[in-house]
């Protein structure tokens, strides 16, 4: 019942996902945690290696992420986060080990490879919308390219996704005429358009001015709160608090801790993790 | 000096049908070049940006060899290798012949320009574009159509329409490969008339009817089409 409602959750109308959300606090979080348990490995990453040139930019990397489970990357800067995030649906190819989504390995380049990032939904730190296409165009092309969904029936989705990002009345805008916020959105609107299993944000609001964080933050604490699975790599502690099962502190290409949001924060476990909050707390 | 035949036009009124029937020529062999050489020049700049090696090599050797090789050369050998030694013939009527040997040298030729153009503009579309469209699952061939290209496109509008001047203007030369067109028409009148400046007046101002407009297409064209980033 929970997998259902999982699985289904980007069709609920608007008004049934506000429903959700105004009542999401620390309770809506640990039941979630409840279903977590019960979900079942999505994303599996065993002993992945990646190299850039000489350089080492992933080590031995093993991270499992459960289906409905939020999972937060953290580090310094050059620590590996973008890669990590950027293997899990190819982007960057991997020297070693094994990457699998939802059972299956991650094929080589091909067609296979397309179906299955079309599961897979990316956000990224720069939007990449779709320069020569509204945002309308941006978030159905996807279904109608790749899901070979009817134009109508996309655009109808389109809009009540759009809707529920609250953007709906910037539909048949160019990208370039929408804030840094108004843009995110859009990008995670078509990522969502796609019904994508789990959905991976690379840091998503750093390249917001300060007062369009919270338009996009509010935005995937909804869309964990209704349970999607999510990797993100980011430094607002307050999303990780409200929305995160698990945060991963990655150094030099390592996952040097995993931990829960709130040991994380006030307890660390390693040095390399205590040094780096003390550094990001103190400004 | 003579200033009645420096100032002379009559030999221009006196073949006004002639002059249409060759400029419709030069117009009709320029838009059916126009086509096939964006089909080529396209065609060509996917093999250059694909991930198989082999068609990358293959679509820089032939941008090289083109865009090196002097256009009567190429149309040259259309005309006397293709037709006349490897008795290459697409129809049996001489005209009809003539003018699609004549096409086929100029847009191999003119599709090598619109290749170097084509892959300019690929360079000006930021690489998260094509991530984005990768990460929504269109394989490489649908981002080529539907995201990379029609921004490679709008970005070398202007650029393009040189591209197509040029190629109206080069239309000259297919004289030697035996279509009969504006020049081959100025040639006759000079070898008639003598080469008077008032032929040489008419005909530059012929191309220009042509070629001006054409500019001010593709300088609307671009600035309608381009991409706010
Ligand atoms: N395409 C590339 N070619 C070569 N080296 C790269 C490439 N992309 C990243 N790197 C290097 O790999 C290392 C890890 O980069 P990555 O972008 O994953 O770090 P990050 O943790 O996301 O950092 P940041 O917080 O700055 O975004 C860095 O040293 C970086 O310079
Ligand atoms: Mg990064």
């Amino acid at each position: 019942m929970h997998r259902d409602r999982i699985g289904t959750s980007p069709l609920l109308p608007p008004q049934a996902f506000d429903v959700r959300f105004t009542h999401m606090t620390e309770s809506g979080k640990e039941a979630r945690e409840a279903e977590v348990s019960g979900g079942g490995p999505l994303v599996v990453l065993e002993n992945v290696n990646k190299y850039y040139g000489e350089l080492h930019v992933l080590k031995d990397i093993d991270l499992t992420i459960h289906r409905g489970e939020v999972v937060v990357v953290i580090g310094p800067s050059g620590g590996g986060k973008s890669t990590l995030c950027r293997t899990i649906n190819r982007l960057e190819p991997i020297d070693g080990g094994t990457i699998r989504i939802d059972g299956k390995a991650l094929p080589e380049e091909g067609k296979a490879l397309a179906q299955l990032r079309a599961d897979v939904g990316m956000v990224f730190q720069s939007f990449n919308l779709f320069a020569h296409k509204t945002i309308l165009q941006n978030v159905t092309l996807g279904p109608i390219k790749v899901r070979k969904t009817d134009k109508t029936e996309a655009e109808q989705r389109a809009m009540e996704l759009l809707e529920r990002v609250g953007i709906a009345s910037q539909a048949e805008k160019y990208p370039a005429q929408l804030s840094g916020g108004q843009q995110q959105r859009a990008a995670i609107a078509r990522a969502l358009a796609m019904r994508p299993k789990v959905m991976l944000f690379d840091e998503p609001t750093s390249a917001l001015d300060p007062e369009m964080v919270k338009e996009v933050l509010d935005v995937m604490i909804n869309l964990a709160a209704e349970g999607m699975t999510m990797v993100v790599v980011t430094h607002e502690m307050g999303f990780a608090r409200a929305s995160a099962n698990k945060v991963v502190f990655m150094a030099d290409g390592q996952i040097v801790e995993e931990n829960t949001p709130g040991e994380f924060f006030t307890n660390a476990r390693s040095d390399r993790a205590k040094d780096f909050l003390s550094k990001i707390l103190t400004h | 000096m003579n200033w009645d035949v420096l100032l002379d036009f009559s030999p221009l009124a006196d073949n006004g049908d002639k002059l249409l029937t060759a400029f419709w020529a030069t117009i009709r062999i320029s838009l059916t070049v126009a086509v096939l050489s964006l089909l080529i020049g396209t065609l060509i700049t996917a093999m250059r940006v694909s991930p198989i090696r082999v068609l990358r090599i293959a679509g820089g050797f032939y941008v090289n060899t083109l865009r090196n090789t002097p256009l009567t050369l190429v149309l040259l050998f259309c005309s006397l290798g293709l037709s006349d030694t490897l008795k290459f013939k697409i129809s049996g009527t001489s005209t009809v012949n003539f003018f699609w040997l004549a096409v086929i040298g100029m847009s191999f030729y003119t599709a090598a320009f619109i290749a170097e153009s084509l892959r300019a503009g690929i360079n000006t579309v930021p690489m998260g574009q094509a991530e984005a469209a990768r990460a929504i699952g269109l394989t490489f061939t649908q981002s080529l159509r539907m995201v990379i290209m029609p921004q490679a496109f709008r970005a070398v509008v202007a650029p393009l329409g040189s591209v197509m001047i040029a190629m109206i203007k080069n239309t000259t030369v297919v004289l030697v490969a035996s279509y009969y067109e504006a020049a081959s028409l100025m040639k006759d009148m000079f070898e008639q008339y003598g080469a008077t400046l008032p032929i040489f007046i008419g005909f530059a101002v012929g191309f220009m009817c042509l070629t001006l407009p054409t500019g001010f297409f593709f300088g609307w064209l671009a600035k309608r089409m381009q991409v706010a980033r």
